[in-house]
């Protein structure tokens, strides 16, 4: 493969013009800027149209995305994005409007944001929600600040939250952030919460428990009541990561498990693309009685007129500028009025059916992490491919040879040798029989010809990359020899 | 007089009067993979028994690394954190992350000595 960046393609003069010069007058950049603020001799490479468009053309064609290949990367609901989508965030009526508008110019964008609140509360059970974080673990804070607050406003003291091991790693990470202990409960041998140890752990000092539902194993928490009964005693309250809610839709209600505060994965269960760091939005919901703790300003309705609300009465604040990633919310909304209730209800069957369709073929080459049904996800422990040789990572690598992206690896982290499959249910029955296929293929390799799978991938541009290396000596930034920034 | 103890977390303290030198196992250093970076606290921070010390990231996951007794650390391994790969490569030797001074005696029989390590281990295993 070629690897040369832009940089290096340049050459001294080169340049493609078609443009004459306008007929109006320009100002130049010195003109505009103060001086302190402008550079010399930025470096830029100098290179013709055509070259460009072929580098960056030919860099996209390396792309490996849910629109190129399957993707079943788990616990981060890759699915489909509908172009309909796409087609309604592109509307200039959209594009056009600027957050600094008042907001008698702009009641449309204000208007879906409200819509948008309606279908979730409608959907999760939930009182109210912000649209303000801009990614899943942006609204875990935003969350869990809320719960301190919670707790502050009625005096309790509380030092700690609750995190199964099972959790995500952002849980423990948000915790801390909000100045809590993280106490880690270990999960049973069938992957759910142990009952017996949450009790024995929640004393009067504890905050919240953190839960997702389905958890990472892709196994519903069936004492989910129990578990809300014990938080709640104690007030502590119980959040609810919503990465995993895909599989929920339409089917049961947050709010009927128990939870206070929950946060959803726009980005992921609503159907906008993601990866690589964003865009996202963490939509976080809340019950009745954390409604008054939620970030200024909320969109609300008065007459037929749509404002925004800076009277929270204990809001936290702001957890970041204007009203989050509206072109995010545009999607979902547009994702959600599409597919209507039943549609969301069939998103979610078809979800299951085929993480578990996968599971039942599979099972008797890869061994399920756990007695109990499978929800939108299965996760595989690769344990006796190990011991033939062969590594999940070198199973995952070698998927990529026969077209498809490999599942997440070693997560949950209580999995040995963990592969964990999310087929999201956007997927054909044939798709999931050709993975189905190339994962019997890879096992029957590991008997026969162990270095296919040992170092795969052969047929990608990048062949296998010595991550260890790469993690040890870390050098994250192209520098031109010349230059001086 | 020297013995070597071990904790349930995977970590080894070898003990020599008041002063413990401390590290991760071969068991927990196979678990982990390659490791790839290690943070260790500052020098004359108190650690405690069971709680983190500090944290080591492999290319599979980031994990927590807990002191298998309590004091005040009185060395650590600065050249570790340039050489990674020495956990992997001598866990019990260049391997070594801290040296704490420890007081309390009773939290020396909390923890396993090597036949018993051994045999947790494999329980572990399985």
């Amino acid at each position: 493969m070629e690897n040369k960046v832009i940089f290096e393609k340049g050459k001294e003069g080169r340049r493609t013009r078609y443009l004459t010069k306008p007929e109006i007058p320009l100002k130049r950049a010195d003109e505009l800027l103060p001086k302190q603020f402008l550079r010399e001799n930025l470096n830029l490479p100098s290179l013709g149209e055509l070259d460009v468009v072929r580098h960056y053309t030919n860099l996209s064609r390396l792309n490996f995305s849910v629109d190129t290949n399957f993707y079943p990367l788990g616990s981060c609901t890759m699915k489909y994005n509908p172009k309909v989508n796409e087609a309604l965030a592109s509307m200039e009526e959209f594009t056009h409007v600027h957050p600094y508008q008042p907001s008698t110019d702009v009641q449309g964008a204000l208007e879906l944001i409200f819509n948008l609140e309606q279908i979730l509360c409608e959907i999760t059970g939930m009182n109210r929600f912000t649209f303000q974080a801009s990614s899943g673990a942006a609204g875990e804070l935003t969350g869990m600040l809320m719960i301190r607050k919670y707790h502050a406003i009625k005096k309790n003291k509380k030092t700690k939250v609750i995190v199964p091991d099972s959790a995500h790693g952002t849980n423990p990470a948000t915790s801390s952030m909000c100045g809590y202990q993280t106490v880690i409960i270990e999960s049973k041998e069938n992957g759910l919460i142990d009952l017996d140890k949450l009790a024995k752990s929640c004393d009067s000092e504890v905050a919240a428990i953190m839960l997702t539902n389905p958890n990472t194993l892709g196994l519903f928490e069936e004492n989910i009541l129990k578990i809300s009964e014990i938080a709640h005693k104690i007030d502590a309250l119980l959040y609810y990561d919503g990465a995993n809610f895909n599989p929920l839709l339409g089917i049961t209600k947050p709010i009927t498990m128990g939870f206070d505060a929950i946060h959803l994965n726009l980005h992921k269960t609503f159907s906008t693309p993601h990866g690589c760091g964003g865009p996202g939005a963490g939509a976080v919901g809340v019950s009745l009685a954390m409604s008054d703790f939620l970030p200024a300003p909320l969109v609300d309705k008065r007459g037929e007129d749509f404002y925004l609300n800076y009277k929270i009465k204990h809001s936290i604040g702001r957890v970041r500028s204007f009203y989050g990633n509206f072109n995010v919310l545009i999607r979902a909304y547009a994702y959600l009025t599409s597919l209507g209730a039943d549609g969301l209800k069939r998103v979610a069957q078809n979800a299951v059916l085929n993480a578990a369709y996968i599971r039942e073929k599979l099972k008797q080459y890869y061994e399920p992490c756990s007695i109990l049904p499978s929800m939108h996800e299965v996760v595989f422990s690769c344990s006796r491919q190990k011991a033939r040789g062969a590594s999940a990572l070198e199973i995952a690598k070698r998927l990529l040879d026969y077209g498809m992206h490999p599942p997440t690896m070693y997560f949950p982290l209580i999995v040995n040798e963990a592969l964990m499959v999310e087929p999201t249910e956007t997927e054909s029955k044939e798709t999931l029989d050709n993975f189905i296929e190339a994962m019997i293929n890879i096992d029957k390799e590991i008997s026969e010809e162990i270095e296919k799978v040992k170092n795969a991938p052969h047929t990608m541009p990048v062949k296998r990359v010595d991550e260890v290396y790469a993690a040890r000596n870390l050098n994250l930034r192209w520098q031109s020899p010349g230059a001086s920034f | 007089m020297s013995v070597l103890k071990f904790s349930k977390t995977h970590e080894w303290a070898q003990v020599e009067n008041n002063l413990a030198t401390i590290g991760i196992t071969d068991y927990a250093q196979k678990s982990l993979g390659d490791i790839v970076f290690i943070e260790l606290p500052a020098l004359g921070s108190k650690v405690k028994q069971g709680l983190q010390f500090g944290t080591i990231e492999s290319t599979k996951a980031a994990s927590e690394l807990f002191s298998p007794l309590s004091g005040v650390v009185s060395e650590i391994n600065k050249e570790l954190i340039n050489n990674p790969q020495w956990v992997n490569e001598e866990p019990f030797v260049r391997g070594w992350m801290m040296k704490i001074k420890f007081e309390n005696n009773n939290e020396l029989n909390s923890l396993m000595d090597e036949a018993a390590y051994k045999e947790f281990v494999k329980k572990e295993a399985h």
